[in-house]
């Protein structure tokens, strides 16, 4: 009933949906039908919604946004351990889901487009790609534009609520969780010693500022 | 006495040693003295009868020898054979050394005189105690008949050796009370113990049934009174128990089913939510009716949403599974946000510095300062001000409005559940448990809010401590 009712105020706002009772039906039609963004209801029925998202996470960046409910921090740190890149909590305001779609989906910034390099790091603001001492590096969406707006101003320290209102389009009641497991994400695939950050450093009690090298 | 640290200064201890003691003095003194007295008696009457028979014993060996009747010689030779100091009479002839004859009483001489027997008699002169003994002298006719001859015969005896002996007894007596004393101490002490012991061992139970360790037992000694009080004591804390438990399970079970009726609720509610806004969107253009159908079953799913999400909350924060996410947060744009996301800022006054930055939860802070705010704009009058000041080690957020106030009925009752001022107004926005989740919220941090009247309106005052850098510190791999 959930289902087909988020299926239809998401289509009518404009989306194209196709839904799944389970998580084996949904990877089945993710795979032969790779979607552009996962809405993941992380009680399933079957393989569990984190397992869902942990093999999306495998097989590239397609964004993730996870269904919990109100207050389960079970869930919600599971989710985005499981690499999700958002959260909207249960009963869903199908406005509050499509806005969070939209700025999953918006994540593909393109402001002064160029080549930094920063380290052994390049990052090409063009084509978006990023490569590590010249092997590239998969990020999501999510990931992507963290790095971006961290990497537009080397030094200068975000709080988390700023990133919050610059990468997730979120109220300033946002989850500052979602920064965290989003900076450890990036951190495992961009940082050579993970106790020691390099690029994405933390400031004790305000936030991260990417370098100084 | 209160300040010293031995318990019960003037405790059973204290009573029992006391009466311990009293008893052996008493019983010890009244046993020296009669113990002392008999055997005193017994002495001198001994030591009487001794002394008299010796100087009947002297007189028998001389009278056959005296003359009869006698001369002053024989009356000296028979003071000499009697010895010591001594007095012979016959009628007027007397015999004497230092004999004070005013010594000798009418009655100890009637009787050696007109009753011919010997006499003994106690004397006191000058402290010291002396035997008096008085004997006649009879003489032995030749048919064998004895009759009186007229000489009487007084001696002297000092008592000071007897007296010694007697003194010496009484301090033997005084010396054996004296040694029970340490013991009758000892044995007081032994039986407080006996006593107090399990009375201390009760005292230190009920301490601990009172101060809410319901598990707590008394250990009963022996089958006296005391371990029978101790059994039941023992008896009426596992009955308390028992029933505090049953309550607790009782509030427990309805804690449990108010948690699992909202989450049952969610799923449907999810789908409403879901589909309401198509329905509003397809209820334009058609008629009135449906219309106005569509828009209530949208503002009436939303009200649920709201009740069944602040249920939600309400058993979380019953439950004790409520967690504190505290990160840094400036208190003045916490309440600024808080206005301008809920479109109140132009209704609202604002007082809060600048640059007041504690650890708080954020979205606890809000959902107080929402409740607050939206409570005092629902049920007070304008002008509705916000004001912020910082604490030592905190911050007080005050909201006050200029309505009718809370007023001495509802002002204990404003933080209960469901609780509404008016009964008549039922259809507010609320759910009724706004400012009691609010609270909570506030206690969670460790702070509290209170109401109260000004005199022009209600007042509410927050105050939160600043949580500091603590394990809840939202750093890398931090939850």
């Amino acid at each position: 009933m959930v289902r087909r009712g988020l299926e239809l105020a998401l289509s009518r706002h404009g989306h194209d949906v196709r839904t799944t009772d389970t998580g084996e039906e949904g990877l089945a039609a993710f795979r032969s039908e790779p979607p552009d963004l996962v809405v993941l209801d992380v009680m399933l029925p079957g393989v569990g919604g984190f397992e869902v998202c942990r093999r999306i996470r495998e097989r590239g960046g397609t964004p993730v946004i996870i269904l919990t409910a109100l207050g389960d921090d079970f869930d919600v740190v599971g989710g985005l351990e499981a690499g999700a890149d958002d959260y909207v909590v249960k009963p869903v305001q199908p406005t509050v889901l499509d806005a969070r779609v939209r700025a999953v989906l918006r994540r593909s910034p393109g402001d002064a487009e160029g080549v930094r390099v920063h380290g052994d790091l390049r990052v090409d603001t063009a084509t978006l790609l990023v490569s590590l001492r010249g092997e590239p590096v998969a990020l999501t969406p999510t990931e992507l534009r963290l790095l971006l707006v961290l990497s537009r101003s080397p030094g200068r320290v975000f709080s988390r609520q700023q990133l919050l209102e610059e990468v997730w389009e979120h109220d300033y009641l946002g989850d500052s969780r979602l920064v965290d497991n989003c900076v450890q994400r990036l951190r495992a695939k961009i940082e050579p010693a993970a106790t020691a950050p390099r690029y994405v450093q933390t400031v004790r009690g305000f936030g991260y500022r990417f370098g100084p090298l | 006495m209160r300040a010293l640290r031995r318990p019960l200064p003037r405790g059973l201890r204290s009573r029992l040693l006391t009466a311990f003691v009293l008893v052996t003095v008493l019983g010890a003194v009244a046993a020296a003295w009669s113990g002392a007295g008999s055997a005193g008696t017994a002495l001198v009457s001994s030591h009487q009868q001794r002394t008299t028979e010796a100087v009947a014993g002297s007189i028998t060996a001389v009278a056959p020898q005296l003359t009869y009747p006698p001369d002053r010689e024989a009356l000296d030779r028979l003071r000499q054979a009697v010895g010591g100091d001594t007095l012979v009479t016959y009628g007027d002839l007397t015999s004497t050394g230092v004999f004070d004859t005013g010594l000798i009483t009418d009655e100890l001489r009637g009787a050696v005189r007109d009753g011919h027997r010997s006499a003994a008699q106690r004397i006191t002169v000058d402290g010291r105690t002396w035997l008096l003994v008085g004997t006649p002298v009879m003489a032995t006719a030749p048919d064998g008949t004895r009759s009186p001859s007229g000489i009487e015969v007084y001696t002297l005896r000092d008592l000071a050796a007897v007296e010694r002996e007697v003194d010496g007894l009484v301090l033997t007596a005084v010396a054996t009370a004296a040694a029970a004393l340490p013991l009758s101490v000892l044995l007081a002490l032994l039986a407080a113990r006996g006593v107090l012991r399990p009375v201390r061992d009760l005292r230190d139970t009920a301490g601990a049934l009172a101060a809410g360790d319901l598990g707590a037992r008394a250990e009963p000694h022996g089958a006296d009174e005391l371990a029978e009080l101790a059994v039941a004591v023992n008896e009426m804390a596992a009955s308390l128990q028992e029933s505090m438990a049953a309550m607790e399970r009782m509030q427990a079970d309805a804690r449990r089913f108010v948690a699992d009726v909202s989450h049952e609720l969610r799923t449907p509610l999810s789908t409403l939510a879901a589909v309401v806004e198509v329905l509003e969107s397809s209820a334009e253009g058609t008629d009135d009716d449906t219309r106005e159908s569509a828009r209530m079953a949208i503002s009436e799913t939303h009200r649920l949403i709201r009740l069944v999400e602040d249920l939600m909350e309400v058993s979380r924060l019953d439950a004790g599974t409520a967690r504190l996410r505290a990160e840094p947060v400036d208190a003045a744009a916490a309440v600024r946000d808080c206005l301008r996301l809920r479109g109140w800022s132009e209704r609202v006054e604002v007082a809060a510095p600048e640059g007041i930055v504690l650890r708080l939860d954020r979205r606890r802070l809000d959902v107080i300062l929402a409740n607050l705010v939206g409570n005092a704009l629902r049920h007070g009058a304008p002008p509705v001000r916000v004001e912020v000041h910082r604490l030592p080690g905190g911050v007080r957020v005050t909201v006050t409005d200029h309505g009718p106030g809370l007023g001495g009925d509802v002002l204990p009752r404003v933080f209960d559940r469901f609780y509404k001022a008016d009964e008549s107004r039922t259809r507010t926005p609320g759910s009724g448990l706004g400012l009691a989740i609010a609270r909570e919220n506030a206690r969670l941090h460790g702070g509290d809010l209170t109401a109260s009247d000004t005199g022009s309106g209600a007042r509410f005052d927050l105050v939160l401590p600043d949580r500091g850098e603590g394990e809840e510190d939202e750093e890398e791999g931090g939850r």
